[in-house]
């Protein structure tokens, strides 16, 4: 049987679960064992190449490009798995949800706050380039149908370790106590 | 006191009949979760946690009178569910974001949604426009966490102390305030005794905070409830 192919990416997040992914500490060498990865960081391969059994996804949406790449992972993996706060509710991008409309967080960011000094000409950037910001910050599973959740700022590596083998085992994930923590 | 027979969870327990059926059960090392009930307030049976079935009905455990012959039943499928979805529905409802959150690993809520492994709530969340309030200097209070327990306000009436906390405007308005007149001059252990009344991070202290490291918190390694349950 061919090894499950796996692609990860971070969307508005911190890369913190990633970071926690690769906490797993020496079982990362038998996660390269039990599957393969295809678009990640982790491996550097920006599209997809292949269609995916298990699309990991970190960071809520926060932009255009957040839901493209979103629904890219729902179109090309058979299984989405979100992980940390941030994809799960927002997280920290979603507390301007509630506070003031984006046109007021932007004029804060580049305008009005302390530390700007430099746009001497009040430029709002804008360029069709760039990804538009949304409205709000999205969880995931409001954009796309998502799978299985995965809590923690970051999860635990545990949590994730667990999670991973539960999907390519086809086990029940192992969820002790302590490993279940939204912080 | 006269005492009447009562059958908790299949087990015979004799109990003073003034008592409540929460009560009852953590003197017998039964743990049925509660949020807005708080040791030495009187309970109002508002947040529905602690719904048990009692002779066939579900009750509130903590506003029901232990009776002679009663049968109640503390734990079942539904009932957890049930008790799982009005977690769910309050941190939907309010702006829970726990990891920056000075109260996280030592907050009620939070602690049962870990009990009940919560992953993510069912429902849509709200994001609703609240604020915080930090012109205290002593105590922030923060609106978006607050589930509106009313522990806060009971306590003080209960000690008969004047009431520090109250509620504001109506219905899906409601918030709680306090008297910035009569807190004046709190000093450092009333703040923390207000602090530890709220089963959430919505009454907080100011300069105090994440001073226990993750891993050593309240709830970060033993449930919430598993002091009671079955301690004997
Ligand atoms: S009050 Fe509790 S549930 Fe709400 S954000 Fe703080 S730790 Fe999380
Ligand atoms: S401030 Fe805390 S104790 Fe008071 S009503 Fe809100 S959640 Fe309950």
């Amino acid at each position: 049987m061919s090894k499950p192919i796996v692609a990860t990416t971070s969307l508005a997040g911190c890369f913190g679960c990633h970071m926690s992914l690769l906490d797993i500490d020496e079982r990362i060498l038998d996660l390269f064992d039990l599957v393969e990865f295809n678009k990640s960081p982790i491996d550097d391969i920006k599209t997809f190449t292949k269609e995916c059994d298990i699309g990991i996804i970190e960071g809520g949406c926060c932009n255009s490009e957040n839901v493209h790449v979103l629904q890219e992972f729902r179109k090309h993996c058979k299984t989405l798995v979100v992980i940390g706060e941030c994809a799960i509710m927002g997280g920290l991008p979603a507390m301007r949800n509630n506070v003031a409309p984006i046109s007021e967080c932007l004029e804060e960011a580049y305008l009005n706050c302390v530390s700007v000094q430099a746009n001497e000409e009040k430029i709002i950037p804008n360029d069709d380039e760039l990804p538009m910001i949304l409205d709000k910050v999205y969880p995931c599973h409001e954009v796309v149908k998502i799978d299985y959740f995965i809590p923690g700022c970051a999860p635990r590596a545990d949590l994730i370790w667990n999670a991973l083998v539960a999907l390519v085992t086809g086990n029940e994930m192992e969820l002790p106590y302590e490993v279940l923590k939204y912080d | 006191m006269s005492k009447v027979l009562i059958t908790i969870d299949g087990k015979g327990f004799l109990a003073d009949s003034e008592k409540t059926v929460l009560e009852v059960a953590r003197e017998n090392h039964i743990y049925i979760p509660t949020l807005c009930n708080l040791e030495g307030i009187k309970p109002q049976g508002s947040c529905r946690i602690c719904t048990c079935m009692i002779d066939g009905r579900m009750m509130t455990a903590c506003t029901t009178p232990v009776n002679n012959g009663m049968v109640v039943v503390t734990k079942t499928d539904e009932l957890d569910k049930l008790r799982s979805k009005i977690v769910e529905l309050l941190f939907a409802e309010g702006n829970h974001f726990c990891p920056a959150c000075e109260r996280s690993g030592n907050c009620e809520l939070q602690a049962l949604a870990y009990l009940y492994k919560i992953m993510v709530p069912e429902f849509d969340y709200i994001f609703p426009n609240r604020d915080v309030d930090a012109t205290h200097p002593k105590l922030i209070l923060d609106h978006n966490r607050c589930i509106l327990c009313k522990r806060c306000i009971r306590r003080k009436k209960e000690a008969e102390n004047p009431t520090w906390f109250v509620f504001e405007n109506r219905g899906n308005h409601v918030k709680i305030n306090f008297d910035h007149e009569l807190t004046a001059d709190m000093d450092d252990e009333m703040a923390q005794k207000a602090m530890d009344t709220c089963p959430v991070g919505a009454i907080i202290r100011k300069e105090k905070g994440y001073d226990v490291p993750i891993g050593r918190r309240k709830y970060d390694l033993h449930p919430i409830g598993s002091d009671i349950e079955g301690k004997e």
